[in-house]
């Protein structure tokens, strides 16, 4: 079932096309995975799902009803965090999450409220002032205003932002548990493009306002290629060999590592040459890449 | 409609800058009553020493009820930029801080969250004026006492016995603020037109003081527009302190010079109210939220 449908969606400001004829379905349960690069038109096309900005021409759905005509009670059903972080600096975490609490015109329980903190990791920071919080724990903070009311669709534009490592894993691991745990469906935004390929069910690519490429992950990459990631001992020596065999037209221009795009018949061969050859490795590892794809089709598109 | 209008008093509630005015008009009023306590023989000897020669006034001049009407000359003037503070920042503050996209992702309409964001902007305005009230008048009327209230105006005197003044200050006050919520719309006008909070505090002071001039300025060509001006009619809360009188020169009791000037006075900041605030509306619910 849909709970996003998408229509011939468009908006102009002034001469500028931001969004230009874009269609796409979420599926319930989903976690969707919106790439673009900046100013491509993902954040507008996200405002437009949210109302914030009205489109040009086009048509949205949301749990089978029409943003326009329904807007507030989809939005009951809808969790929120948008580029940002924005938030009252007078007010503490928990005053936050209370106060979206009563605005979601549902009756949210304090244990929800707290177990909503400790979701997003600051049950130990509720009652200070955001103003005192860090880039990543505001992050937090608006990740746990989206979630406060346990709602059906969640619309995440850019999560990781200003996160830590940890921080970024903890995140992906919320979302992943979000849509296999809680069943719900997630709408998730990032420039960082691995994060998307570890999480989305499905993606939908957008560059200078157009769609170009939406799919379930798992065939958006090319299947007939395989990105191989080799660690040695001796990176040096290793790529000089390489660069000799066989292999050598597959090894990819890169300053760290050594990675090769080779067909994935040939895997095997590669395999065979590594032990023949000698080579000082440590371990070899198949990369399905993304972000190759992401900047193969954009540069293709541009 | 009423948990949004909750929602947004406990903004204001908790926002810092919502005591500066409490804050400056306390200390405002402290100042000039201590002052006044101090050497106010000296000041109403100034005020009567015109007519000193032609009336005897018996009587303690300088009381609770005159001291308010000096404040209220003097306040009345600077509140609104005081309003301006919080009214002119209620819709551009949100859009500054980014909190205004939060709240128009929920499930209330854009025109519930600006009538919601102006109700208690008009709230916040109304205490403000009540607190000028309690401290301009009900603490002078306790250090001062009361008695009859002279005032001295330009070619004539007015002097209103000491039971016939306090229902008149209760009017003044209603009149102020219909005066202040003027202000609070305007101030929320132009909140609506900006995304940050300075441009619109600022946008809202000058207006008022550009229209302050043109109100004031005795110049026909400006004299066409005066009558539609907000700011030629935020002022006649005075019009409560002038009373008719008898043929043989007595005060009548209850009774006010030109009741059909506050009567119209009311409508034009009444018009402007609505005008400001449907203004707002329509450019909220227009408005593509991009900050």
């Amino acid at each position: 079932m849909s709970i996003i449908k998408v229509d011939s969606l468009c908006k102009n400001f002034g001469s500028l096309e931001a969004v230009k004829d874009l269609s796409f379905d979420v599926n319930e349960g989903q976690i969707f995975g919106f790439l673009g690069q900046n100013g491509s038109g993902k954040s507008t096309t996200i405002r437009m799902l949210l109302s914030l900005i009205h489109p040009t021409s086009g048509h949205i759905e949301i749990f089978g009803q029409d943003i326009t005509a329904q807007r507030n009670q989809i939005a009951k059903k809808m969790g929120a965090i948008i580029e940002r972080p924005d938030l009252y600096p007078y007010l503490t975490a928990k005053e936050h999450l209370q106060l979206f609490a009563k605005l979601s015109q549902k009756k949210i329980s304090a244990s929800q409220i707290e177990h909503t903190l400790q979701q997003v990791g600051l049950s130990n920071r509720a009652l200070d002032k955001a103003q005192t919080f860090s880039l990543g724990m505001k992050q937090r903070l608006g990740i746990a205003i989206a979630l406060v009311h346990q709602p059906e669709l969640v619309i995440l534009d850019e999560p990781t932002n200003g996160l830590d490592p940890q921080g970024i894993a903890d995140i992906r691991h919320l979302i992943k548990d979000l849509a296999q745990k809680e069943g719900k469906t997630v709408l998730v935004s990032s420039h960082l493009l691995t994060e998307i390929e570890q999480m989305a069910h499905q993606i939908l690519i957008i560059h200078q306002g157009k769609k170009i490429a939406l799919g379930p992950t798992a065939t958006l990459l090319d299947p007939s290629k395989s990105l191989m990631k080799l660690s040695t001992n001796n990176d040096v020596l290793a790529k000089e060999k390489i660069s000799q065999s066989e292999f050598a037209p597959y090894v990819l221009d890169r300053e760290e590592g050594i990675y090769l795009s080779i067909p994935t018949e040939k895997i095997a061969a590669l395999h065979q040459y590594i032990v023949t050859a000698e080579l000082p490795i440590v371990s070899l590892e198949a990369k399905r890449s993304l972000e190759d794809y992401f900047l193969q089709i954009t540069s293709q598109s541009n | 409609m009423w948990s949004i209008i909750q929602i947004e008093l406990y903004k204001i509630y908790k926002r810092p800058r919502t005591y500066i005015a409490f804050g400056a008009i306390a200390a405002l009023i402290w100042v000039i009553q201590m002052g006044l306590k101090i050497d106010g023989e000296a000041y109403a000897a100034f005020l009567m020493k015109d007519i000193n020669n032609t009336l005897i006034v018996d009587g303690k001049v300088l009381n609770g009820y005159l001291i308010c009407y000096i404040l209220l000359q003097l306040l009345l003037v600077h509140v609104p930029l005081l309003v301006a503070l919080i009214a002119a920042d209620m819709l551009s503050g949100e859009a500054n801080l980014g909190t205004l996209r939060l709240l128009f992702t929920t499930p209330y309409s854009r025109t519930q969250w600006v009538l919601a964001k102006f109700i208690a902007a008009s709230i916040y305005t109304i205490l403000l004026l009540i607190w000028l009230a309690a401290l301009a008048l009900f603490l002078s009327m306790y250090i001062f006492g009361t008695d009859d209230l002279f005032l001295m105006k330009s070619n004539y005197v007015v002097l209103i016995e000491s039971q016939d003044v306090f229902w008149r200050y209760v009017g003044a006050f209603v009149f102020a603020s219909f005066s202040l919520l003027t202000v609070t719309a305007l101030g929320f006008l132009m909140s609506s037109l900006a995304n940050n909070s300075i441009g619109p505090i600022v946008a809202t002071i000058s207006a008022i003081v550009f229209f302050t001039i043109l109100s004031t300025l005795n110049i026909p060509l400006f004299n066409v527009v005066k009558p539609y001006l907000f700011t030629t009619h935020m002022n006649n809360w005075k019009e409560f302190f002038d009373i008719q009188v008898t043929e043989n020169n007595e005060a009548i009791t209850g009774s006010i010079l030109n009741i059909q000037k506050i009567k119209t006075s009311l409508l034009v900041l009444s018009i402007h109210i609505v005008l400001f605030v449907g203004a707002s509306v329509v450019i909220m619910k227009k408005k593509d939220v991009l900050s």
